[in-house]
């Protein structure tokens, strides 16, 4: 934090509190940081590294595979079925995903509503 | 903005789209491109559906309204796919639509989604040939034993009908998804970028591309970086830019190497190493690269600010716009609602003096270079009202909200402008909200 104070102090404020000249330098966005990383404490130090941008790149897999389906509807024909995680991940594990977790893509037969 | 009577003054002029608030995912407008004329008006969607509004010719008697876009056509330009090797939906969003120029009576453009480019020939049909002699009005063959003379086919005039096919599917180029695509100056050749990759294409020619750029790490552990908008010069058919995640543009020669992965030119703006923090590099990212007119400059924009780079000078843009500075102090919950990540694009109107981009609450920012004034404006339907100028909006970001300013905790994050596009020659503008398309153009004095 000491560090930060070097930029902007200039002669005449050498005798002003140290304390109240740290206060006015910490950025909106250190403080926005703190705010998150009390939030979410286990948050990468890496930021914009490999996380965010391999799940970037892997935008759009989905994972299907019939036979885990079939034998998994067979194994719990008398539960419910799975619901669908909120969030993909990488790591498929123990769900095995529906039909309606990969829903039908059509392609739009309606017009767009901007030509009408 | 200040034109031969002073001030600019945007107004009302049309909005295209539905009115209600539920809007359909296939609704979304995802891209917005005038053709070089701006004379077309082309927007594409999350349904990978393609709409192009003509300007209609002036109306000489009425001088102050200028005239009006309506629909010319409309097509499906790309469909949904499922990749089953890889297990990978393909959207049928279009991501970009860049025009040819034209060269012939037909108008082309070129439309992508994540994967495949796609060459459309667009064409008017006014006239029908009539008096075959071998088939009847409807089509169907006539017993050619009752024929007993022969006539010329005549063309008569029909109403007009405008066509467009896919004249060229360039497929199969790219493992990452697509972000941008630039038609050369040469206008033979065009680019399409990825994350990782760039490529060079033929426009004639399908089933082969070049690989320009590859900055995919032999181990993707090592991946620090994508590439996120590629553009070609205006003028140098050889010079093409591309900008990272990281806050960096690079500019490459063509003519150096065959592969341009060592960029000429590296444009970066230092950071104050003390200033870091988690969000410095999400920010930083930059989402749109568009070189002026004149082809001297580039403009990048990136999460909080539009940058201006003179192409000579690669170690600091010569000027920076703040378009939503009041949003610093908001980062956490924008990373938490992922609005952090919004990709908005950047547009110069057609003399390079003005500058204009999207923001939330369905405001956008226009920056003024030479008067170095900024204005922000809002596109809604409560300022709809035919040739209604718009009223500059304020947004108040702490302490006493004045009248008529609105607090950065009353913004609705999910209105937001990510495409704008301006008239080549004229002060028109085209701005997309989530499902809507309106047209503003300057009151003529």
């Amino acid at each position: 934090m000491s560090g930060d104070n070097e930029d902007t102090q200039t002669a005449e404020d050498t005798s002003v509190d140290e304390k109240e000249v740290q206060e006015k330098v910490i950025s909106p966005e250190k403080v926005e940081e703190a705010k998150l990383k009390s939030r979410y404490p286990n948050l990468g130090n890496k930021p914009g590294g490999s996380d965010l941008l391999r799940k970037r790149l892997q935008k759009g897999q989905k994972y299907f595979d019939s036979g885990d389906y079939n034998m998994a509807k067979a194994k719990i024909k008398n539960k419910q079925l799975p619901t669908a995680a909120p969030e993909k991940t990488e790591i498929t594990g123990d769900h095995i995903p529906t039909p309606q977790d990969l829903p039908q893509r059509k392609p739009s037969l309606v017009a767009s509503k901007l030509a009408g | 903005m200040a034109g031969p009577g002073g001030d600019m003054q945007w107004c009302f002029s049309q909005v295209k789209g539905a009115i209600d608030d539920d809007v359909a995912e296939a609704d979304i407008i995802s891209t917005v491109e005038f053709n070089h004329t701006g004379e077309l008006l082309a927007t594409g969607d999350k349904g990978g559906r393609v709409v192009i509004f003509q300007q209609e010719i002036e109306n000489k008697s009425q001088p102050q309204f200028r005239s009006e876009y309506n629909v010319y056509s409309t097509f499906q330009s790309h469909e949904p796919e499922f990749d089953y090797l890889k297990s990978l939906e393909i959207e049928e969003k279009i991501n970009k639509i860049r025009w040819l120029p034209q060269k012939n009576a037909a108008q082309f453009l070129l439309s992508t989604n994540d994967k495949t480019i796609k060459l459309w020939k667009i064409s008017e049909r006014d006239k029908r040939p009539e008096g075959y002699n071998l088939k009847e009005e409807d089509g169907r063959y006539k017993d050619p034993n009752t024929i007993t003379s022969l006539r010329v086919p005549v063309l008569i005039p029909m109403d007009l009908m405008v066509e467009a096919s896919p004249r060229r599917v360039f497929a199969n180029a790219h493992t990452y998804h697509i972000n941008s695509i630039s038609v050369n100056s040469d206008e033979e050749t065009y680019l399409s970028a990825d994350d990782l990759r760039i490529n060079l294409w033929n426009l004639e020619i399908t089933d082969r591309s070049f690989n320009i750029v590859d900055i995919k790490p032999a181990n993707m552990e090592e991946l620090t970086e994508v590439i996120t908008a590629a553009e070609f010069h205006p003028h140098q058919c050889n010079t093409f830019v591309y900008s990272s995640s990281k806050g960096t543009i690079r500019l490459c020669d063509m003519r150096a190497s065959a592969l341009c992965d060592k960029h000429s030119k590296l444009f970066e703006e230092p950071e104050d190493p003390s200033n870091r923090s988690f969000f410095s590099e999400i920010i930083s990212s930059i989402s749109d690269v568009k070189f002026s007119h004149n082809g001297r400059y580039m403009m990048t924009r990136d999460y909080l600010s539009v940058k201006i780079w003179d192409l000579n000078m690669e170690n600091r843009p010569v000027e920076t716009h703040q378009v939503h500075e009041y949003l610093r102090s908001k980062l956490c919950s924008l990373y938490e609602n992922d609005c952090i990540f919004d990709k908005f694009e950047c547009c110069w109107n057609g003399n390079d003096s003005v500058v204009m981009t999207g923001s939330y609450n369905n405001f956008f920012r226009m920056f003024d270079r030479g008067q170095r004034r900024d204005v922000t404006l809002e596109a809604s339907r409560e300022n709809s009202k035919p040739m209604q100028v718009l009223k500059p909006r304020k947004v108040c970001a702490g302490g006493k909200r004045k009248k008529d300013e609105i607090s950065v905790d009353s913004l609705d994050f999910n209105k937001k402008i990510l495409h704008t596009a301006w008239h080549p020659q004229d002060n028109i503008i085209a701005v997309a909200t989530t499902n809507n398309l309106y047209i503003f153009q300057d009151k003529v004095n």
